[in-house]
């Protein structure tokens, strides 16, 4: 086949595989720069994939069930806040909760209101995000290299994976060019420091989990809503460890975050496609192997043999005002 | 850490507030019960039943209760030394290695006891291994041992996938499993020691793992407690600055507590593996290493307490089992739900009813409250 065919494919395949990490990923930014480890990103994924599922098949409205799922997203969130900042539990215990408790009870509830075997019932047209036609795709399809790249590659994906890539830069001015984005890397630095200048860590800290909770909700709408039609049993299937692997991969930075996460949703799109195909010099490579890839190297990065991670100073240590 | 809380008289702090907080969850899973529209007494009741009703109940309860003893105590002893070390899941995945090997080359030819310890070490060794990484890695590089351990989970699960594909599955056999091994491979049923109360184990895999478990909580107890390398790992678990003045060897204790760590997660292999199925499946584990976490917090890492919690939850899986059966709209998952809660009462929230059972005990008692007064501040 055309290399340049293939290539465009390869592109928008992963295009679409990296929105939910991006979405996730940027999720993780917000807590983590504020101090607040979050290993939930996956639950409140599943959680908001869920409710978005059965909303928008009960209200055959795409928009309620958006709402709905960053409205569970929030909620679980704020659980994770309520333990972790409120109560100074251990912030890795709550989120391995909270990852339990959504697993189990998306089957449950699923099972009890829909009987489909823990999905929910396939979404109509109305109930789906439709994909967005950039102006004039269709008429510069034939343009040679140029043509393909717009109408393949740029056109032709949901709005919410435009509102994935635009979520980069809005984070990044949001976190760097705003007061409150100030404050929040500096309660994840020095929460001391914060409190002397007279804000209140505890309110920052929870804040940055909503907004957590916010971006999970949209990664998780995209999953029912978009990727799929409708929700399925475990279907964020380990994407929001990949999404934490890509924060820290990106060394908690917005622009590495988009390089991270569509690197690892290539590996993700390049697996799929060449499945069992046998490549010249290397020969077969294990489609486990491909799998693996993403975890194997951000524990080569984690170790420091690429550059090195650090991660907030405060982060994992719940703030207690006075000793 | 500081304590901001006074100090509870021990039935309390290791009774009360554990079981308040099992309580609550249950609650809560009590109201999804509710929600689904089932009568959460009617579970209850078909859950103990499920459980204990009968001898060969039991003995399954009794079998689950040994892989949760090993996951537990894993979770435990890397807890007191300060680590959290989520990959017990993956560990005991690879643990499973070395007992393929020590059964595949020995079933033929060697009786069970003598396949088991070879077993033993071998599930000890690759859990250990697989635990050993990223203890070097947190000691040696700095990277945190909750996030490596993680991504072992899932580099594990492929790995595992991979060798079940390539190497373990027999020749022209379609499905991800080993041979199933011959009588030296097959670890003997506890029938004997069911049958000393007059229960029948019936087809109950409840084997004799279940007393290794045991030996291991002991041994864990004898560890902790009793030896220098013990309070080596606590010291560094309570204060990692106090023990880098008192000249222990952080690294060196790192690297051991996860090996032991995983050693008892791998160890947790044997019984799915030569106790129930006689071979090697696709994702044996089942989520056994996660609820290790939460047999570890509800015991306060400590074996007598890990025992009972680890009962409690071989409970939950029979009973669960039997519950799905008897009521349809309750699947096994309801389980996980239970385990969330668990881990979210009994490990993030552990402190929520404190000061208000702080408030009722020391209110009852003024001798307490003075000791408080002049302890606590």
């Amino acid at each position: 086949m055309d290399v340049f065919q293939v290539f465009i494919e390869l592109a928008q395949s992963t295009v679409r595989l990296s929105t939910p990490l991006i979405l996730a990923a940027l999720a993780g930014l917000f807590t983590e720069r504020a101090g607040i480890f979050d290993i939930g990103l996956e639950g409140k994924m599943l959680g908001a994939a869920f409710a978005a599922g059965c909303v928008a098949y009960i209200s055959q409205s795409v928009y309620m069930g958006l709402l709905a799922a960053v409205l569970v997203s929030v909620l679980l969130s704020l659980v994770h806040g309520y333990a972790s900042i409120t109560q100074r539990g251990s912030q890795i215990v709550s989120g391995v909760a909270i990852n339990f408790v959504v697993a189990g009870s998306t089957v449950i509830l699923g099972e009890a209101w829909f009987r489909q075997g823990g999905r929910t019932p396939a979404l109509s047209a109305d109930g789906r995000f439709g994909t967005v036609t950039l102006p004039f795709a269709d008429a510069v399809r034939d343009v040679p290299i140029l043509g393909p790249l717009y109408s393949g590659l740029l056109s032709g994906h949901s709005p919410l994976t435009y509102l994935a890539f635009l979520m980069v830069p809005a984070s990044w001015w949001i976190l760097y060019r705003t007061r409150f984005g100030l404050r929040l890397r500096a309660v994840g630095e020095n929460p001391g420091a914060v409190d002397t200048a007279g804000i209140s860590v505890i309110w920052l800290r929870y804040r940055a989990v909503i907004c957590c909770g916010i971006l999970c909700g949209v990664a998780g709408a995209y999953l029912s809503l978009a990727a799929g039609a409708g929700f399925t049993k475990g279907m964020t299937a380990g994407k929001g460890y990949i999404a934490l692997a890509a924060l820290i991969f990106a060394k908690w930075r917005p622009k590495n975050i988009l390089f991270a996460c569509l690197l690892f949703g290539f590996l993700d799109a390049f697996a799929i496609r060449y499945q069992g195909y046998a490549f010249p010099l290397i020969g077969k490579v294990p489609v486990q192997l491909m799998q693996a890839l993403p975890y194997i190297l951000t524990v080569i990065l984690l170790a420091g043999f690429i550059g090195k991670a650090i991660p907030p100073k405060a982060g994992g240590v719940p703030y207690v005002k006075e000793r | 850490m500081s304590v901001p809380y006074a100090k509870l008289p021990g039935w309390a702090e290791y009774g009360l507030i554990p079981l308040v907080n099992l309580a609550v969850a249950f609650l809560i899973s009590g109201l999804v019960v509710l929600i689904v529209g089932e009568s959460p007494l009617e579970a209850a009741y078909h859950m103990v039943n499920g459980a204990f009703g009968r001898g060969e109940y039991i003995g399954f309860t009794l079998y689950y209760t040994t892989t949760f003893i090993f996951t537990g105590l894993a979770v435990a002893v890397a807890f007191h030394c300060g680590l959290f070390n989520i990959g017990g899941e993956g560990q005991a995945y690879i643990g499973g290695i070395g007992v393929v090997l020590a059964c595949l080359a020995f079933d033929r030819t060697l009786p069970w006891y003598l396949v088991f310890p070879i077993a033993i070490v071998g599930a000890a060794f690759f859990g250990a291994l697989w635990a050993m990484i990223p203890g070097w890695l947190q000691a040696k590089r700095g990277s945190h041992i909750v996030i490596t351990t993680i991504m072992f989970n899932f580099i594990a699960a492929s790995l595992m996938n991979y060798l079940l594909n390539r190497v373990f599955k027999p020749m022209g056999s379609m499905s991800l499993e080993t041979r199933t091994f011959d009588a030296g491979g097959q670890l003997p049923k506890l029938d004997w020691l069911m049958s000393i109360f007059g229960l029948s184990v019936g087809s109950a895999p409840f084997n004799i793992s279940f007393l290794l478990a045991l030996l291991a909580a002991f041994g864990v107890w004898v560890l902790i407690w009793r030896t220098r390398l013990g309070y080596e790992m606590r010291t560094m678990g309570h204060s990692p600055a106090a023990a880098r003045y008192a000249g222990i060897k952080e690294a060196k204790i790192i690297v051991i507590a996860m090996m032991i760590s995983g050693g008892l997660a791998g160890m947790m292999a044997l019984n799915p593996i030569m106790g129930e199925q006689f071979r090697m499946q696709l994702d044996f584990v089942q989520g056994a290493g996660f609820v290790g976490i939460a047999v570890a917090l509800m015991g306060r890492s400590h074996p007598a307490g890990i025992i009972p919690a680890a009962l409690l939850f071989g409970m939950l899986y029979q009973g669960g089992a039997e519950i799905s059966f008897e009521m349809p709209s309750i699947s096994r998952d309801m389980i996980v739900i239970i385990q969330g809660l668990v881990i979210l009462f009994a490990g993030a929230l552990e402190h929520m009813f404190r000061p208000a059972i702080t408030r009722v005990i020391l209110g009852l008692s003024p001798k307490t409250r003075d000791a408080a007064v002049t302890k606590g501040a």
